[in-house]
């Protein structure tokens, strides 16, 4: 999701100012200030993170034998806790998958929910060591949060939803309509443009959270609710009769999401690229969770499939993981398409269509380098 | 003055500063003024210093940017190619706006619950107080949600007024009451309309004049003139006289149920967000007001309302013309910080999704430019003007109110 695109480079910038009179002091009473104040606490953010930063979050990780994966707060299908309190969805599964990659048990995993203002501080402090939470990829956050983005594991952009009872199929019939809005997001901007490049008018009602959009959304204040068309999906699935709303086809802008982690460690973030790319590779070479155990018990014919699995080269040692690290990870839920099916795929209430996020292969944008 | 010329010298030893007493509370007081001034120096330049290194500078170019989004209440001309400082004029009017209507209507519901609380009849005067207890014991930003909650919630949608065939008929053909928002008819000024605006307006001076008139009579000879319903006349006869002379040139334009499949069209909204803040904020801060005018009226003597009886003035002139007047010298100090207090607390209007200067400044263009520095001191200069010029125009009030001394 797009949101608080920008509200973190206030706080980065501020910890640039500040955070050098800081660094001196010691951690835990650091911890303790944080939470007093935002302001305070984003003093804290420079000074925990110059630590970390320096440490070397893969020995962190291995030394703790547990992976502190930043998720949201619930949506369903992408990361949301179950009746036994038992995590799971999309972009859980890429955290359990590096945490099998890592250190070889898919739920040594500390799932740490974090909201649209508080994920990338979370992030930046340490406190998480790397953020799945439909993330889009932009540049600021990039360049100018100091984040690097391993990779996309959904294409996504901006949608619009709407009762099926008002009888509108395209978002260019949306004249005069009243819009809910998450505020302070880029889909506000994306909508403004969307409207005034097709030369109609709209009324927006901005909202802060996206439990209240769903409220008024419901209750009638607004006739189209917009955000990513994922989101959309996920959020009709919970609605008492999904089928009395339609998600139109216009898709008014590029959202990629996809995992994150602080910039500068690059051990780290290889780890998590490359756990993200075998669970690709793994789908498009066919290797899953029903006959990966046959195909890593010793080399085959395909020279690419052993090196993914360890039967053949030392990729697992270049990574500083073990030599099964790829299978470890395929293992916990499967391939990349099976993650997808089981999640939020046709047969689930969620629906998603492959669509984008379609091996390259099948003419999709789901693309892994060589793992050679 | 001799005496001190008389008396010799002593010469000024630096000592002196620390061991006389005539001295050491200003030197102290210069220490510690000038520990304070390092100390914001320090600050400052540690600011400063960081933010250039950082690569980041104080810049107000923004505010000449385009702001890149819509607001949904805009009294002046906006879109989303308007820059960063029209969106803040926006919010800025807004925020007046709502501050201003709240403003009047809680100072009406403070001083009816507070006059009322002292009735002499039991279930008037507890309904009161427990109005005063509920609303001012619940945080304005619970109401203000709850208040809005119900009014999506209870309100039919804007979709049931629409249509050859609706569900709902508009009021009087002119209002319609949605979850979005109250639509009601606007004005279209037609040729002449101005005269018609004007006589309107000498009529207004013309009660002003009457009632003066009256007054005046009243002192001088003790007549009693009624004032009521003459007043209504000279507001309102001349007018319409003048509407259906000057051939009916101010039409109506009523909220339109065809023109827009989503939403009536035409006439003036007054939208669901801004309803829910200027009726929290004034059922809220009505309660305190309500207590002020209590205390007030309690603070006026009970020999003056019962020299006023004794004086044979019924109960309702006892409380304007003697209780009231006086009670005001108490009552408006504290009424000015419940009106900034108004003021101030219109800035959670972003709850409820009404676009004042904090959601718009401080919410939307701190986010998308990223100047949150910059942004948040534009916002508190602005609340400090606004706060201030509330402050002394009351004050100007206050001393036109209060018992004057000779």
């Amino acid at each position: 999701m797009s949101l608080e695109g920008q509200s973190l480079r206030q706080f980065d910038s501020a910890s640039k100012w500040s955070g050098k009179t800081v660094c001196s002091k010691a951690d835990i009473q650091e911890e303790v200030i944080m939470k007093k104040t935002v302001f305070l606490g984003a003093l804290t953010v420079a000074g925990l993170a110059a630590g970390v930063a320096a440490a070397g979050t893969l020995d962190d990780v291995k030394a703790r034998g547990k992976l502190n994966c930043g998720v949201t707060t619930g949506l369903v299908g992408f990361a949301a806790p179950d009746a036994n309190g038992e995590w799971s969805g999309f972009d859980v599964a890429v955290c359990r998958a590096v945490a099998a990659a890592v250190l070889g048990d898919g739920n040594a995993v500390e799932f740490v929910p974090t909201t649209g203002k508080t994920r990338f501080t979370a992030l930046a402090s340490g406190e998480i060591d790397m953020l799945a939470r439909n993330t889009t990829w932009t540049f600021s956050r990039d360049v100018d949060l100091k984040f690097t983005f391993v990779g996309v594991n959904y294409y996504d952009g901006q949608g619009f939803m709407a009762p099926k009872e008002l009888g509108v199929s395209s978002a260019k019939e949306l004249d005069g309509a009243t819009v809910c809005i998450q505020t302070g997001t880029t889909t506000e901007l994306n909508l403004a443009d969307f409207f005034r490049a097709n030369n109609i008018s709209y009324e927006p009602v901005p909202i802060e959270t996206n439990s209240e959009a769903q409220q008024q959304y419901l209750a009638g204040a607004c006739d189209v609710f917009t955000t990513d068309a994922s989101g959309l999906a996920a959020t009709r699935a919970t609605f008492e009769n999904p089928g009395d709303h339609i998600l139109l086809p216009e898709i008014v802008s590029k959202e990629p999401l996809g995992p994150l982690v602080r910039h500068g460690d690059n051990e780290w973030g290889d780890a998590v690229r490359w756990t993200l790319n075998a669970l690709i590779t793994a789908e498009e070479l066919g290797v899953t969770s029903a006959n990966i155990a046959d195909m890593s018990a010793s080399a085959g014919n395909n020279p690419e499939i052993n090196r993914l699995l360890g039967t053949e080269g030392n990729l697992g040692e270049m990574l500083g993981l073990s030599a099964d690290w790829a299978k470890n990870a395929i293992a916990v839920s499967g391939n990349y398409g099976e993650i997808f099916e089981k999640n939020i795929g046709e047969s689930t209430p969620i629906g998603l269509a492959r669509g984008l996020n379609a091996q390259w292969t099948d003419g999709g944008l789901i693309y892994s380098p060589p793992f050679r | 003055m001799t005496i001190t010329t008389e008396t010799p010298q002593e010469s000024f030893r630096l000592s002196m500063l620390f061991n006389d007493t005539r001295y050491r509370a200003l030197t102290f007081q210069a220490i510690a003024l000038l520990v304070l001034i390092a100390a914001v120096a320090f600050l400052f330049s540690n600011l400063m210093a960081n933010l250039e290194k950082a690569g980041l500078n104080i810049s107000f170019e923004f505010l000449g940017a385009p702001s890149g989004y819509d607001i949904n209440q805009t009294l002046i001309d906006y879109n989303s190619q308007s820059s960063n400082l029209r969106a803040a004029w926006v919010g800025i009017i807004n925020t007046l706006l709502v501050a201003f209507l709240a403003c009047i209507t809680a100072t009406f519901f403070g001083v009816t619950a507070g006059v009322l609380r002292l009735s002499n009849n039991w279930l008037v005067s507890k309904l009161m107080s427990f109005y005063v207890e509920i609303f001012r014991n619940i945080p304005v930003l619970i109401w203000l949600i709850i208040i809005y909650t119900v009014i999506t919630g209870v309100l039919p949608g804007a979709r049931a007024y629409l249509g050859e065939t609706p569900d709902k008929e508009l009021l009087f053909g002119l209002f319609a009451f949605t979850n979005r928002g109250v639509y009601a008819p606007a004005p279209i000024w037609g040729d002449g309309s101005g005269i018609v605006v004007a006589t309107f307006i000498a009529s207004i001076i013309g009660v002003f004049l009457y009632r003066r008139y009256a007054t005046k009579l009243l002192y001088d000879t003790g007549k009693l003139l009624p004032t009521g319903w003459p007043s209504l006349a000279i507001l309102i006869v001349p007018s319409i006289l003048m509407f259906y002379v000057m051939g009916q040139p101010i039409g109506l334009d009523s909220p339109d149920p065809l023109a827009n499949r989503f939403n009536l069209k035409g006439g003036i909204q007054i939208g669901a967000p801004l309803l829910a803040l200027w009726f929290a904020l004034s059922i809220y801060t009505g309660a305190f007001i309500a207590e002020n005018v209590r205390a007030g009226i309690q603070a006026v003597s009970k020999g003056q309302t019962e020299a006023a009886a004794a004086l044979g003035l019924r109960p309702r002139r006892v409380m304007n013309l003697v209780v009231l007047p006086q009670a005001l010298r108490v009552i408006i100090p504290p009424l000015i910080s419940q009106y900034l207090n108004i003021t101030k607390n219109s800035s959670l209007a972003i709850a409820v999704g009404y676009a004042d200067i904090t959601a718009t400044l401080g919410g939307i263009t701190l986010n998308q430019t990223g100047r949150a520095i910059e942004c948040v001191i534009l916002l508190m200069l602005f609340y400090l003007v606004i706060s201030l010029s509330i402050s002394s125009i009351m004050n100007v009030y206050n001393n036109a109110m209060k018992l004057k001394e000779r």
